[in-house]
């Protein structure tokens, strides 16, 4: 079955025009307005919701031929859910796609928000299961609408409160909430709190999609992003106490990987891309010779 | 001479063809404690909900005096204006105290939440108001983490007093603050509501079908039936010398002990 074939019937990049046109004028509107959440009519996708089906469209809605794509989970670009919606828009789009972040013009990302610095051409699409910041602690969506127009945040920081009170710091890791533009609270999506500091005045567009629950929101590039805290607990990234085992590297998000059934384990850069790059630019970590990621060859 | 806090004129509220207020008109001053009594759907929720905005009326004003001493007519406020003055210069305590708390928080949280509301944000202070708090309300210390689900009935009523009051409210509100309640509780919810009232001067409108807590917390007192003000007077003078035939009805009922 060649890939003409088995494509054809279906528009450029999968979604019709008048859906693109739909979820470009809800882009719009969240990039006229940072951080808040815009409604849209989202499309069934040919995967289950929770896979992406919202970044898939936003994706879809802006890419064009001379595009290059990204796509990465948890920061890397080989897990099954990066691999399925590259080939998804490879196929239906024809674009070409790259692992290597500076290369790529928009990278679609669940979870992690890459560690290179990224620039003013690229865009950023985030994968967002659950929008609304304010949901566990106020189930109405009626009323939690309402306390976005009015700006009424107390609530997100009895959350933080409750935090300190139980556990004697701030023990929010992920989906750590921000305020943007100094108006709008939002869901950064589960990135690590790691990533906070790196959503705020970022060159890149970002944009968040959310297929089940069907809002779209946006951080324009160069837009002050404050994570919330408390003037005694203020906001804190996590720190790791070694470097990065395969590649050396300081200041980066460490995902820790077992390695035996005896209690051995390693922490390694959770960026696939940038430990590969450091690597190939000579960088060694401890663990480096050791594992089949090591290269064996020199 | 300031005017009333609070001035309701001819409120009127239905529901379909059943009339729940009519024509009803009040003053409040400050430091003042109105009861509001009757038998069982006589109006008095929908009054007090009346007063606090919280239910919009068919036709009547409710003008409130603010803390900068400029007079407002409450419907013509916008929603962010109603908020700031429900959660800074009110204060309202629901006869079920899992309405009128957050369940799922701290007693701690709980008693923060207004002042966070208001933009405070240090830990430390926020903490320390809410533990003054509790303990002026003879909650244990210990609990200031513990959510009000593990609370029995009184320091639930308790604990929303605290909440309401952090932000030294200027009126509350008062949904049959102790009915429920088995009566050593209800004495003790009742002098400590008479000691916060007194030591803080805040004007309160109190609904109750029981006439002893009328008696004991309020200086004013309204007699409705049928979803009319059927008599109003001091609170001594309504008890103990009822002109009209359903208040000499009610007070007659009492069980004496």
């Amino acid at each position: 079955m060649s890939e003409t074939v088995s494509t054809s019937g279906y528009n450029f990049a999968y979604l019709d025009e008048q859906t693109k046109r739909m979820i470009r004028r809800a882009i719009l509107k969240a990039i006229a307005i940072p951080g808040y959440q815009v409604p849209f009519a989202s499309r069934e996708m040919p995967m289950p919701y929770g896979w992406g089906t919202g970044g898939v469209q936003v994706t879809a809605s802006v890419i064009g031929p001379d595009d290059v794509l990204k796509v990465i989970d948890q920061g890397s670009d080989d897990t099954t859910n990066a691999v399925s919606i590259r080939k998804f828009f490879a196929r239906t789009s024809g674009v070409e796609t790259t692992t290597k972040t500076d290369a790529a013009t928009i990278i679609q990302t669940r979870h992690r928000v890459p560690e290179k610095e990224l620039g003013e051409d690229q865009i950023l699409v985030y994968q967002v299961p659950i929008p609304e910041p304010l949901r566990f602690l106020e189930p109405r969506e009626t009323e939690t609408r309402r306390l976005h127009a009015l700006a009424e945040y107390g609530l997100m920081h009895v959350k933080l409160y409750e935090d300190i009170s139980k556990h004697g710091h701030i023990a929010t890791t992920y989906a750590y909430p921000v305020e943007v533009a100094g108006r709008y609270v939002m869901d950064p999506s589960p990135i690590p709190k790691f990533d906070n500091p790196k959503i705020g005045n970022c060159a890149a567009l970002q944009l968040y999609g959310a297929g089940r629950e069907k809002r779209i929101y946006a951080i324009p590039p160069y837009t002050e992003v404050k994570s919330l805290d408390f003037e005694d607990h203020p906001f804190r990234v996590q720190t790791f106490d070694e470097p990065c085992a395969l590649c050396g590297a300081d200041n980066v998000y460490l995902d820790e990987v077992l390695l035996d059934d005896c209690g051995g384990r390693m922490f390694v850069c959770s960026d696939t891309d940038h430990c590969e790059e450091r690597r190939a630019a000579g960088h060694r970590g401890p663990l480096s010779g050791e594992t089949p990621f090591g290269e064996a060859a020199e | 001479m300031r005017g009333p806090l609070l001035r309701a004129c001819n409120l009127r509220k239905s529901f379909g063809l059943l009339t729940a207020c009519a024509d009803i008109s009040l003053d409040l001053h400050e430091g003042e404690v109105l009861a509001v009594v009757g038998e069982s759907g006589s109006g008095k929720s929908t009054l007090l909900g009346l007063l606090a905005s919280e239910i919009r009326a068919d036709a009547g004003e409710v003008r409130y005096r603010f803390r900068d001493g400029e007079v407002r007519e409450l419907q013509s406020l916008s929603e962010a204006e109603r908020r700031v003055l429900t959660r800074t210069d009110w204060g309202f305590i629901r006869q079920d105290a899992t309405q009128g708390l957050r369940m799922p928080i701290s007693a701690g949280g709980n008693v923060g939440e207004r002042l966070m509301a208001i933009g405070q944000r240090h830990y430390g202070n926020i903490r320390a108001t809410a533990s003054d708090w509790l303990a002026r309300v003879e909650i244990d210390l210990e609990r200031i983490d513990d959510s009000p689900k593990t609370f029995s009935g009184g320091m639930r009523q308790r604990l929303q007093i605290a909440r309401n009051l952090v932000t030294h409210p200027r009126l509350v509100f008062m949904d049959e603050p102790t009915s429920g309640l088995d009566v050593s509780v209800q004495a003790r919810l009742l002098d400590l509501i008479r000691g916060l009232v007194s030591e803080l001067g805040l004007a309160v409108i109190i609904v109750t079908h029981d006439l002893a807590v009328a008696r004991l917390l309020s200086h004013r007192m309204m007699v409705m039936k049928g979803g009319r003000v059927i008599e109003t007077g001091l609170t001594d003078q309504v008890l103990d010398d009822p002109r009209e035939p359903y208040t000499q009805l009610l007070v007659s009922s009492v069980l004496a002990a």
